[in-house]
């Protein structure tokens, strides 16, 4: 049984077709991303599951219940949002058991889940604290706190680290990797980050303009990329793209003419025009050149030093270039520098659709 | 000389540190300062005369002199303004009046506050059918003249029986207050986080859980800013008052201008004044007050959760 299924989802805001049949089973227990750039639907589809927007057409599934028609506090969901959503007059407590107060739980129960919730995220000597009172990373736990005394099966977020300065969001990450290892529920999560998504995912859905473009495992995303767009979109510094042909000798890319041998390819790999992706990680620099089924040598026109890795900007057959050396490694700019490529680390999207070859 | 002159210079430039020493006097603030005392002279000098009047005695506000101190202190005016001045109805001077007034004034104070912040909070979060054209007539009526609905209105009360009657009174001040309430509701409500309200639907909270338990307890500063308006506008209201009440149940605003009216022989100036100071008293001590408080209040209401 699926812990989540959206069948056939279709949301309309007035004329403007946000989503359009778009269909997704999410596993038990799994840990689900939602990423793509922003505006592209993301939260429209999260708020669409948590029934806080009334959709067009379609249904939604929670544990096999068909949830579609249901109130957001009946649906068995906790949520978390980008900018906290505390109520700003109660007190962290206050905001523990506010849901619960609602649902009218005996007192008794309320004080255990927010005990155990408090417990859980550490924030017991905050519990008589205003929201005002918190720092950032503080308050994000209190949300978090509030979908967790609710018991439910199903969390949601929905950007819930961005609004988090660099090192507390990645502090909050491993222990949302944690907190879902201890609680074993389904959690959906938003982001535009693809850093949170490949850590945290056990699969990412990569959406663009309300549809979604693959849902994968972080590794299948980022090595079978299915289209382009996805190509470009994982991977940082982003993915190197030119303009070659197959041909009975090989991929040509400018004079250039390289063996393509080694590359799975979805099919029989047709000749003719194809988009080539190579990863700056994926060129090799240094001892790994040896091995490599082609060899050359490049100028390097920029160094962008990042400390542990340094990337270089050059020129190869007619197309930018960019490749990522060891930031150990003593180079200038001007030097030359020897690299290899291989065909089993490149990606051919045919040059019309972009779809993966 | 002129190179010891330049290496003073050099220091004291090098001395700069901290705060910038500010000018105790200066043209700008010399020009700021006696514009700003000339015009609080100019609006306060109708009140002092308004004060002094009020203390003298009879015989000595007929000498014409209104700058002058008075010379012998009286608060017998301000007595007689109170308790005894005489409209041509009755003599039991403003109190009546001010009576009448809170009567008038609480109530209608409460009903429109508590109907305008649901219709602010309907408007601002719940996009209903025809929210765009009920907002667009709101707004239109806050721009409708008065005088236009005089008489209509004079007809829908004698209608439902509420014609002179202070509950009568009540409805209309409400209605009044509404276009503008309600729009000062909805623009706050409107300017808090949209995901606090899908917050509160996901804890179960409904319409009327989500205004009372989270929004209104963080509304203290714009309920200070409707309190200020609708005291002050009703409490000076005249015009419907006089239109819309009985002669036993007329508000101050309109029991004072039967006794500053209404002369037997000689015009009593220090009462007329004492009673204008009284009738005005309420506005005044309602800004004063919520001043204070509303400052506090925008102040709590800054700090977001
Ligand atoms: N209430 C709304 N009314 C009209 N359009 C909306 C509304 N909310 C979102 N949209 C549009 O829907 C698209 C998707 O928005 P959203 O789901 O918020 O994107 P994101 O992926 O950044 O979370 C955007 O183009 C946005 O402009
Ligand atoms: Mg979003």
């Amino acid at each position: 049984m699926h812990s989540v299924s959206v069948k056939d989802l279709k949301l309309n805001f007035g004329s403007v077709e946000v989503l359009q049949d778009l269909n997704i089973d999410i596993n038990d227990g799994e840990f689900l991303v939602l990423l793509g750039s922003s505006g592209c639907g993301k939260s429209t589809l999260l708020n669409c599951i948590a029934g806080l927007l009334d959709i067009t057409d379609g249904q939604i599934y929670i544990k096999g219940r068909n949830v579609t028609w249901e109130e957001p506090s009946q649906r068995g969901i906790g949520m978390v949002f980008q900018s906290y959503a505390l109520y700003p007059q109660m007190s962290v407590e206050g905001n523990l058991s506010f849901g619960l107060k609602n649902a009218k739980l005996p007192a008794a129960e309320i004080a255990t889940r927010v005990a155990r919730a408090a417990e859980i995220l550490q924030i017991e000597p905050l519990l008589k604290r205003k929201p005002a009172a918190l720092s950032g990373g503080q308050r994000q736990r209190v949300a978090i706190g509030r979908a967790l005394v609710r018991d439910v099966d199903v969390f949601l977020f929905d950007e819930p680290l961005s609004n988090l300065d660099a090192k507390l969001r990645a502090d909050l990450r491993v222990e949302l990797k944690q907190l879902h290892r201890q609680l074993e529920n389904t959690m959906i999560y938003v982001t535009h980050d693809q850093v949170e998504a490949m850590t945290l995912a056990d699969r990412i859905a990569i959406m663009r303009a309300g549809k979604i473009q693959q849902l994968d495992s972080p590794n299948e995303i980022y090595n079978r990329p299915v289209n382009k767009y996805v190509a470009d979109f994982i991977g940082s510094p982003s993915m190197n793209f030119m303009n070659g042909k197959i041909g009975a000798k090989g991929l040509t890319i400018g004079d250039v003419t390289l063996p393509v041998d080694g590359y799975k390819a979805a099919g029989k790999l047709a000749k003719g025009n194809v988009i080539v992706g190579i990863r700056p990680e994926h060129v090799a620099t240094g001892n790994d050149v040896r091995d490599a089924a082609y060899k050359t040598k490049v100028v390097a026109d920029l160094l962008e030093p990042m400390g542990a890795d340094t990337l270089v900007w050059a020129q190869f057959a007619g197309h930018e270039l960019r490749l990522r050396m060891d930031g150990q490694n003593k180079i200038e700019e001007g030097q030359e520098i020897e690299i290899g490529l291989n065909a089993e680390s490149m990606h051919f999207f045919d040059h019309k659709t972009e779809e993966r070859l | 000389m002129n190179s010891g002159r330049d290496a003073v210079a050099d220091i004291s430039a090098d001395m700069a540190r901290g705060p910038r020493p500010k000018k105790a006097f200066s043209l700008p603030n010399f020009v700021i300062y006696s514009t700003l005392t000339l015009l609080a002279m100019y609006y306060l000098a109708p009140l002092y005369v308004m004060i002094v009047t009020s203390l003298k005695t009879m015989p000595e506000v007929r000498l014409g002199n209104v700058f002058s101190l008075p010379r012998e202190i009286t608060i017998e005016p301000w007595i007689k303004a109170w308790a005894t001045a005489c409209t041509g109805l009755n003599c039991d001077g403003l109190s009546r009046g001010f009576w009448n007034s809170v009567q008038i004034l609480v109530p209608s104070v409460v009903l429109s506050i508590a109907v305008a912040s649901v219709n602010g909070y309907a408007l601002a979060f719940w996009r209903f059918k025809g929210a765009n054209i009920l907002f667009t007539i709101l707004l239109f009526g806050a721009f409708i003249p008065y005088q236009v609905m005089l008489y209509p209105i004079v007809m829908i009360l004698r209608d439902i029986g509420l014609y002179g009657d202070v509950w009568g009174l009540v409805i209309v001040h409400s209605i009044f207050g509404m276009p503008i309430l309600t729009l000062l509701f909805r623009n706050y409500f409107s300017s808090l986080p949209l995901e606090l309200i899908k917050a509160a639907r996901v804890d179960g909270a409904g319409f009327w859980g989500i205004l009372i338990r989270v929004l209104l307890p963080m509304s203290a500063p714009i309920v200070v800013v409707a309190i200020i308006l609708q005291v002050t506008g009703i409490w000076n209201d005249f015009l419907f008052g006089v239109v819309y009440t009985r002669p036993d149940s007329y508000p101050m605003t309109v029991q004072l201008n039967n006794i500053v009216n209404s002369t037997f022989g000689e015009k009593e100036y220090n009462v007329n004044m004492a009673a204008t100071i009284i009738t005005g008293l309420v506005p005044l001590v309602v800004y004063f007050v919520s001043g204070k408080l509303f400052v506090r209040g925008i102040a709590a209401g800054a700090v977001k959760g």
